[in-house]
């Protein structure tokens, strides 16, 4: 991924905005109990929080609170959850035309589409996933043409989407089965042809990149920006995030990705426990569908215990909110997390799908994920297991910043 | 009320030639060390549940619950039991309403579309629910009668049906205001349209009935049979409770003011905006059937709604029951609801009602289901923790002293938690069975 590019890039900004927005300020958070997902957890333990990033995590026995930093306490303490795949930003809670940017039907393939044109900071699903404790997104250009477009990952902060941003260009979205159809006879009609077109122009871009590389000034093509971005497909600069359900659709998407060597992440994914022993061989990480996801048309043979069974497979995943085209607009991927939680999963091994493996996945673990120093201060405290129903996510911290301070 | 309801169950069975087994269940069951939630009361810490042909024979702590000596003894111990849930609004069974000809379809039942084979019906036992008003949609100002089932284990619509004293078949009425009933005409275009759509058929069935009262026993003088206004004189004298849908706070009030102008028993249904008109609801005195999303919008109806609305409507003193709407809430975590109003400032209590008792009110089913107290109906769930625990599942679920389903059986699991087959219905999962053998 040639996101750090980017990073810095967004860090420069930000550095540079630095006088324009309040400064985070010190911080100390009290806790009965820190899930810093780099080791045990630290019962009776602090957080300290300076210029925005983590600066150290421990026992209160052993870290003393130096004077001026502003305390906050909490029963349960996380790294700021990540929603490994979700289309907020893009697709507003009204529902209405004007809201939904999460996909454009005109063309069946447009990895040129990029998140950062269209996502709004301020959505208000936006602010309802920060104050449950989702730090960050990944989202963008949602399932449902072969290819809809790029995502992004970005924080839940609610600025703009320059000042949030992690990775500005994170994936290139991609759906094989059912939901690749184009719409009023327009191609691909059906799974076959679906591939093959996806397959031609990964060899259209095969040729422009040999080309862009290798000839000479007056040979080399014209730019062209969707080869472009299938050419950062083809280099794994860029992973093809395909979304998948059946298992046959499934088995596809990793026919392609060994045959052009790409960098894939398999999403959705409803019936892969079918097939674990391929997916784990292929070495392709899943971004799982959530866990409570209507079982119906693609979804029916969904099961609430196939992240279980991905963790005992040793299958690298994470837990999404998915797409909603209706009621609820969103789903929250901590309460889809806790529902995997209950079906085999565990605390944990859920709690991680939602945190530091998600960064993984996602290719931004040096940056969020877990609580340990130099990392970024992103927070979710809770007043009790984060899991249970009738628990509250009573404070949300992002970069340093206090970001919510009520219980939801 | 309910005395000979199972008296004309076991008539009707018994013409068809089936006999439930939880009639022929000889022995009366207890049920012993549970906590038991039995809704009508305080909780109790180690109790005992005694059924016995298909009713509740007894309930209360092990110190003063009398086992009868011929029972089949069950330990609970470490479990938890309360009443099957009742959930006031699904739409399970692929069922199939009213059309497209017209706004107010009053004629039409959804008895006859019902496929009781449908896998959702499996998932809602597996949710712990043993009662349910299956609707039409909401498409429709009025889209048909409603049904109240029990989900017993059965192959016809016949077996899963409640009667009432008089032998009717029990249900409601569905009704729907706001947006998604607004199309194309013969649909109204406007919400005061669909509320002069509305008045007007309510005027005509008022015609009708005067017709048929003028008419006496004289039948030269009555009416021609018309099915729109007969089902429609049963929502004007009672016997059929309106199940309407609405969500934005003007037309709940909407409503609230076609209920007083015509006196029908009406269940404001959704109610996305009810912590806005919260008092009004409760002056009111309807009930409300509240549904639990997991963010708000998705619908411009359903922008504001909160999860406050239960605990505004307790607040108020309104009636207030869960619905999984299923499917857009899963029958499997209907108990999640409760917990989500609990968790925005609902009383346990008053929660836990809104699964039970407080739907069973709203179904007219109260005398029959909704608490655990002798008498009543053998309709309870075993759970393996707090109701209100995400980590807490649904064990078994048993509907008039017959276990509907078990967890710990292979198939019912399967429903349970979902996985290959899991939504295929009864019909084709039997065939693949066969294919395999």
């Amino acid at each position: 991924m040639n996101c750090r590019f980017y990073s810095l890039l967004t860090l420069g900004w930000l550095a540079a905005s630095a006088g324009a927005t309040p400064l985070a300020a010190q911080l100390a958070v009290r806790a009965g109990t820190v899930y810093t997902m780099a080791g045990e957890p630290v019962r009776d333990a602090v957080v300290l929080v300076r210029d925005g990033k983590i600066e150290r995590v421990g026992p209160a026995s052993q870290v003393a609170v130096p004077a001026g930093y502003k305390t906050l306490r909490a029963k349960v303490v996380t790294p700021g959850l990540i929603d490994a795949h979700t289309v907020v930003g893009l697709a507003g809670y009204l529902n209405q035309k004007q809201d939904q940017d999460q996909l454009e039907l005109s063309t069946a393939m447009q990895p040129e589409l990029r998140a950062i044109d269209a996502y709004d900071a301020r959505e208000r699903l936006v602010e309802w996933l920060r104050n449950l404790g989702i730090t960050t997104i990944h989202t963008g250009h949602g399932p449902g043409a072969l290819i809809s477009g790029q995502t992004m990952i970005v924080k839940t902060t609610g600025r703009s989407a320059e000042e949030d941003v992690i990775v500005p260009e994170a994936m290139v979205a991609a759906t094989l089965g059912p939901g690749a159809r184009g719409r009023n006879g327009k191609s691909p009609g059906t799974r076959a042809k679906a591939a093959a077109m996806l397959r031609g122009e990964l060899i259209k871009a095969q040729d422009y990149l040999r080309k862009r590389e290798s000839a000479g000034e007056d040979e080399r093509p014209e730019r062209d920006l969707r080869l472009e971005v299938l050419a950062r497909v083809l280099k794994g600069e860029l992973p093809l995030l395909v979304t998948v359900n059946r298992i046959q659709d499934i088995l596809t998407a990793i026919r392609i990705g060994r045959e052009f060597h790409l960098k894939l992440v398999l999403d959705s994914a409803a019936e892969i426990y079918l097939e674990l022993d391929r997916v784990k061989a292929a070495g392709y990480p899943v971004i799982l569908h959530p866990t409570m996801h209507r079982a119906g048309g693609e979804y029916e043979n969904l099961s609430f215990e196939t992240a279980a069974k991905l963790r005992d497979a040793g299958i690298p995943f994470a837990l999404q909110s998915g797409y909603e085209s209706y009621v609820p607009k969103t789903r929250v991927v901590l309460f889809e997390a806790a529902v995997a939680a209950a079906n085999g999963l565990g605390f944990e091994d859920a709690l991680a799908a939602i945190t530091i493996d998600a960064a993984r996945i996602l290719g931004v673990a040096d940056r969020i994920g877990s609580l340990e120093p130099g990392k970024d201060a992103d927070l979710a405290l809770f007043d009790g297991d984060p899991f249970e129903y009738t628990t509250h996510c009573t404070g949300v911290v992002i970069d340093g910043r206090v970001v919510s301070e009520q219980p939801h | 009320m309910t005395s000979y309801r199972p008296l004309l169950l076991v008539a009707l069975l018994t013409v068809v030639g089936w006999t439930p087994p939880g009639f022929s269940q000889d022995k009366p069951l207890a049920f012993a060390g549970a906590r038991i939630i039995p809704i009508a009361g305080e909780e109790i810490p180690n109790g005992v549940l005694v059924v016995h042909q298909g009713k509740i024979r007894a309930v209360g702590p092990a110190s003063s619950v009398r086992i009868p000596a011929d029972a089949r003894r069950i330990d609970a111990s470490g479990k938890v039991i309360m009443p099957g849930l009742v959930d006031s609004h699904s739409h399970i069974g692929g069922i199939d309403g009213a059309d497209q000809s017209a706004p107010i379809q009053p004629d039409v039942r959804i008895l006859d579309s019902i496929n009781v084979r449908d896998a959702r019906i499996q998932k809602a036992q597996a949710g712990g629910i043993t009662t349910v008003n299956v609707m039409p949609g909401s498409g429709h100002l009025l889209s048909g009668q409603t049904l109240y089932l029990k989900l017993r284990d059965g192959t016809t619509i016949d077996d899963l049906l409640i009667h009432n004293p008089d032998g009717s078949i029990a249900g409601g009425m569905k009704m729907a205001n706001g947006t998604n009933s607004r199309k194309k005409p013969p649909f109204p275009g406007t919400r005061a349209k669909s509320a002069a759509l509305v008045r007007e058929e309510f005027i005509k069935a008022l015609e009708y009935k005067r017709k048929l009262e003028r008419a006496g026993d004289d039948p030269d003088k009555k009416p021609p049979r018309d099915l729109k206004m007969e089902a429609l004189l049963e929502v004007l004298d009672g016997k059929r409770i309106v199940h309407h849908h609405t969500h934005r706070h003007d037309d709940i009030l909407t409503v609230l003011r076609l209920q007083k102008e015509f006196g029908f028993r009406v269940v404001l249904h959704h109610v996305s905006d009810a912590w806005m008109v919260a008092d009004q609801i409760a002056k009111a005195g309807v009930g409300s059937s509240i549904i639990v999303l997991d963010s708000p919008g998705g619908k411009l109806e359903a922008k504001d709604i909160r999860w406050e609305n239960g605990a505004a409507l307790e607040k108020a003193g309104a009636l207030v029951g869960f619905h999984t709407d299923d499917g857009i809430t899963d029958s499997r975590l209907f108990l999640r609801s409760a917990a989500f109003a609990v968790r925005a400032g609902m009383s346990r209590k008053a929660a836990l009602e809104g699964l039970t008792i407080a739907n069973a009110k709203m179904l007219d089913l109260e005398e029959r289901v909704g608490t655990l107290e002798p008498g009543k109906d053998a309709d309870f769930i075993l759970l393996s923790g707090d109701p209100l625990s995400v980590y807490t599942h649904v064990l078994e679920t048993w509907v008039e002293g017959k276990k509907v389903f078990d967890r710990s059986d292979p198939k019912d699991h399967l429903y349970a938690v979902g996985g290959y087959g899991a939504s295929h219905d009864q019909g084709s999962r039997i065939v693949m069975e066969e294919c395999w053998r």
